[in-house]
């Protein structure tokens, strides 16, 4: 195996060295009736070009990676500056290792910290972790620090929040004594609708914005509401370009901001590995879910990074711990770092213009389309609703099959009232082409 | 006289980028907006009015120099062995992260439609069959996103399990035993899935102690227990046919902890031993990057009779095609947003197909065959706490260097002047002042001999100049961070006054 630096002749010697006579003396301390005695039956070695040309045929099949796109629902795409990718493969970078030994992990420190602060400047809050799973586990975990920071249990989460995080919510707290209130969204504007089920036994309110439609939430009034009953305002963000357009979310008076990091140039990759965003005020700090990294000094007073507030995790604090999370997505961290470093303040904004521009212009293009319409009323930023003539699946298959163009996401997949209806992403990587190409295809198949 | 560099050397302090930004400078160019621009995006209200205020302005080269600066203070596999027990840190081949990013996989929307992900599936199904094949379970979701999260979603498939076997009476049986020596996330992954945890004492040879293990059963109440094998002192616990057989008895399941799988593949099975479900770590075992911390893949493993809890969609096959299986009513729900950590799995079966059956045993003899190396070059100048054979990783205590005042992260922190990453310390906690020592099958002979050689240097150093190992590090660019003081005042981001706050801490 080319992976393994001893020869034969040296493992030879170093099983003598040990006292044993062959390999499988190694293992005599497994019982026999355990030990599996035959060959693994997977498949026989291959070498380096038999592997890449089989992953390439299976690669091919993945016809959908090949075509124009409008789809989004909690995964964009987005250009990622060839320098992104090129960094995080240095060795120093992609082949380490938790940042246990602080003296020599400096690199990953300093970039974890950087993370940080880039995250809590976008979102608008005093702190930020050094990243979770993904978006719908950062949700999940909103949900318990929520209840441990107000002690209540009620979570009051709207059904415009993406379907597949409520999902996850839902199976992290069902062993908990999380009490999950659904509040529907406004058929005409598409926000949340009504917040009458808050009370003083609301731990918090949550929110996305944007919604899964699109559609950006009134945050400073949803915050007025949530404070008003002692409630924590979760606000929940898949679009994470949409920082460099909308007021922050901190700045509107949210309490813990969670999200998914994966629009600042992480692939799209089949829904992973992405990077889940955690973000709260200073003062709840101690009740954060996952790993922190923070300012240290050496006796020389030279200034370092090392992983801090552990008394908080699960290695400490073993079943009493803010959560059972472990490690975090430090590589994806890291290109998002990458990303929002090169893209800087400028590009941050100018990137945000252009997907706000590019879907307002394929909104008005469709929705002058006969029988098309937009019926959600509230600002958007990159997605929005189309509601067409017909079921979405048909409309949305015809183009497929015929123009060679994915238009979107129909939405009865999750929202069973809503055949019709379905969800559209326009990026800054949709050319006017495209756009334009869509919106004849959608033409033709009225 | 004072010297003028054109160039920093790398070793030199790099700022912060917050401190290198300069007004002005831009690091990117977008293609020009093709469509017609629009005034009225979204009202005012509604817009950012900060300017993204301390988000840094720097040029491409800036962002280049300074990430190819900071990852010189990194210590990384590629650059020597990187001995964390219980952490797996074996070589992450190119191979495959040249696979993960074909423009297929990559640029892969996962809510395209069935027909046009074929390719992902079928590599997903392929995986799931390898890993049961390796693991002897037949039931698997590749779904959860790290090991605690698999661990989560495996302890979670034991309570659905009961609660559907027992009903009601379910309610009374919410005790999951865990041994001393489990990984922290045992314990969370438990209380998180309403399980009250008790501790299993370990015997004075490093096992787990059959007569607690039976007394804590026939106090009742056992949902199952919690166990890794080979067991965080890295060795096997021979009597894993009992304990399985003793908690089913209880009417409890076995879960293992597959964070030392690495010591087993194509030996033997946890599904033959008799566990009811497993998670693996395709970053540990199946060398997925960790990439400083993560992405990991936890992978969750089950017998037939708990598989149809598992989380959903299921990928399964259906003719000559793969499809998403979303109709499993007893299921847990979902534990992450889509598939899981799929560009993890494209690694993951490329090093399967690159090994193929021979070479995943081999992998796994020769990671024995050096944990073994190290354990019995050591053992005359480092107390080894355990007589038995150890598998995959070396246990050792400090016990015979704490008598001159130098304990484990002394230790730990002088292997860093000889150039090694230190083993993981102070874990498991039933070993006072642990050292772990894990080298994998990546570390040649003449590397292994070189690491044993530092290790009796420095017990040397320790008994002859005790104060000179406890001040190590004195290579590196910085010293002992002072940690106490960084977690009394956190200061946890950037900003303009940072320092002044951090000092005044």
């Amino acid at each position: 195996m080319r992976y393994i630096p001893n020869s034969p002749e040296e493992r030879a010697e170093m099983l003598a060295v040990v006292g044993l006579d062959s390999a499988d003396e190694l293992f005599r301390s497994i019982p026999k009736e355990v030990q599996l005695g035959r060959k693994l039956n997977v498949t026989d070695p291959l070498a380096e070009s038999e592997v890449i040309a089989a992953m390439e045929t299976m690669a091919a099949k993945n016809t959908a990676a090949t075509k124009p796109s409008f789809l989004g629902a909690g995964v964009y795409s987005h250009f990622s500056p060839t320098i992104v990718d090129h960094l995080i493969q240095r060795s120093e970078f992609f082949t380490s290792y938790t940042p246990y030994q602080p003296e020599i992990a400096q690199g990953t420190l300093q970039y974890i910290f950087e993370f940080q602060t880039l995250v809590c400047q976008l979102t608008g809050m005093e702190v930020a972790n050094a990243s979770m799973y993904d978006g719908s586990t950062a949700m999940a975990e909103a949900y318990l620090m929520a209840q441990r920071v107000t002690r209540r249990n009620k979570i009051v989460v709207a059904t415009s929040v993406h379907p597949e995080y409520r999902e996850v919510a839902a199976t992290y707290t069902q062993h908990g004594d999380a009490e999950i209130v659904e509040v529907a969204f406004d058929e005409t504007s598409g926000r949340i609708a009504d917040l009458s089920v808050l009370d003083d036994q609301t731990a918090a309110l949550v929110v996305q914005s944007p919604n899964f439609f699109g559609c950006v939430e009134d945050l400073k009034a949803l915050a007025d509401a949530a404070h008003a009953v002692g409630a924590l305002l979760v606000v929940v963000v898949t679009e994470a370009i949409s920082f460099g357009l909308l007021k922050s979310p901190g700045s509107c008076g949210a309490d813990i901001v969670v999200g998914e990091g994966q629009s600042w140039g992480i692939p799209m990759g089949f829904g992973g590995p992405h990077v889940g965003l955690f973000a709260t005020q200073e003062k709840f700090v101690r009740q954060m879910p996952g790993r922190l990294c923070g300012v240290a000094y050496d006796k020389n007073g030279n200034r370092g990074f090392v992983l801090t507030l552990s008394t908080r995790e699960q290695h400490i604090r073993r079943e009493k711990a803010t959560s059972n999370i472990c490690t975090n997505q430090g590589l994806i961290a890291l290109a998002a770092t990458i990303y929002m470093e090169t893209m800087g303040k400028k590009g941050l904004q100018e990137v945000a213009m252009q997907n706000a521009q590019k879907a307002a212009y394929a909104a008005t293009q469709i929705a002058a389309i006969d029988g098309y319409s937009l019926p959600f009323s509230a600002p958007k930023f990159n997605e929005f609703v189309m509601r067409g003539p017909r079921p979405a699946t048909e409309i949305l298959e015809k183009m497929r099959t015929e123009n060679g163009v994915i238009g979107g996401l129909a939405l009865s997949k999750y929202y069973a009232s809503h055949d019709n209806d379905f969800l559209v992403c326009v990026t800054e990587t949709n050319t006017r082409d495209q756009i334009d190409n869509f919106v004849s295809a959608l033409n033709e198949s009225t | 006289m004072s010297i003028k560099k054109v160039t920093q050397h790398p070793t030199q302090n790099e700022a912060l980028i917050f401190e290198r930004s300069q007004t002005g400078r831009v690091g990117y160019r977008l293609p020009k907006l093709d469509v017609p621009e629009t005034n009225n995006i979204l009202p005012a209200d509604l817009r950012r009015d900060d300017d993204l205020t301390g988000v840094p302005e720097v040029s491409e080269v800036d962002v280049v120099r300074h990430f190819t600066r900071i990852s010189t203070w990194n210590y990384s596999i590629d650059l020597g062995m990187y001995p964390l027990g219980s952490c797996t840190m074996k070589y992450n081949s190119r191979l495959n992260e040249k696979v993960a990013r074909i423009g297929g996989f990559a640029g892969l929307h996962p809510l395209a439609p069935e027909e046009e992900t074929q390719g992902a599936l079928e590599l997903i199904y392929h995986l799931q069959n390898d890993l049961c094949e390796i693991t002897g379970l037949p039931g698997i979701s590749l779904q959860p996103a790290a090991g605690a999260q698999g661990e989560m979603t495996g302890v979670m498939l034991i309570r659905a399990f009961l609660d559907q076997r027992d009903g009601e009476a379910s309610k009374d049986r919410r005790v999951m035993l865990i041994p001393e020596s489990a990984h922290g996330t045992n314990p969370a992954s438990a209380a998180m899935s309403g399980f009250t945890v008790k501790t299993i004492r370990a015997t004075a040879d490093g096992l787990t102690d059959m007569e607690h293990l039976r007394e804590l059963c026939n106090e009742g109440g056992v949902a199952g227990v919690m166990f890794t094998n080979p067991n965080t002192c890295g060795i096997f616990e021979r009597n894993i046919q009992e304990i399985c057989n003793t908690i089913h008895a209880a009417g409890g399941l076995v879960y293992m902890d597959g964070a030392n799988m690495n010591a087993l593949v194509g030996v033997a099975r946890p599904g033959d031993m008799g566990v009811d479900v497993i998670h693996l770590n395709l970053h540990k075992t199946f060398s997925t990057p960790h990439g400083g911390g993560g992405p990991g893949c936890g992978p969750c493993l089950c017998s037939a009779e708990l598989a149809p809890f598992l989380p959903t969609p299921r990928i399964e096959k259906n003719g000559d095609s793969y499809k998403l299986n979303y109709d499993y009513p007893h299921s847990i729900g979902r534990v992450k947003a889509f598939f899981g950590n799929f560009g993890m799995m494209v690694r993951a079966l490329s090093y399967i197909y690159t090994h193929g059956a021979e070479g995943l045993k081999e992998a796994t003899e020769a990671a024995v065959l050096n944990a073994r190396y190290v354990s019995h070059e050591l053992k005359d100048t480092y107390d080894k706490p355990f007589e038995s054979d150890c598998m995959h990783e070396a246990i050792f205590s400090h016990k015979n260097q704490s008598k001159k005042g130098v304990v484990t992260l002394d230790i730990a922190k002088r292997l860093i002047d000889y150039g090694f990453h230190p083993p993981t310390v102070y874990f498991p906690l039933v070993v006072e002042g642990a050292m772990l020592i894990e080298p994998t099958e990546s570390v040649g002979r003449a590397d292994l001999d070189a690491f044993i050689e530092a290790m009796k240097d420095i017990d040397q150093e320790a008994q002859e100049n005790p104060q000179l190992v406890i001040d190590a590090p004195h290579t590196t660019r910085i010293g002992r961070l002072d940690e106490a003081t960084a977690a009394r005042k956190p200061v946890l981001r950037w900003r303009l006054d940072m320092e002044a706050t951090a000092k005044s801490a």
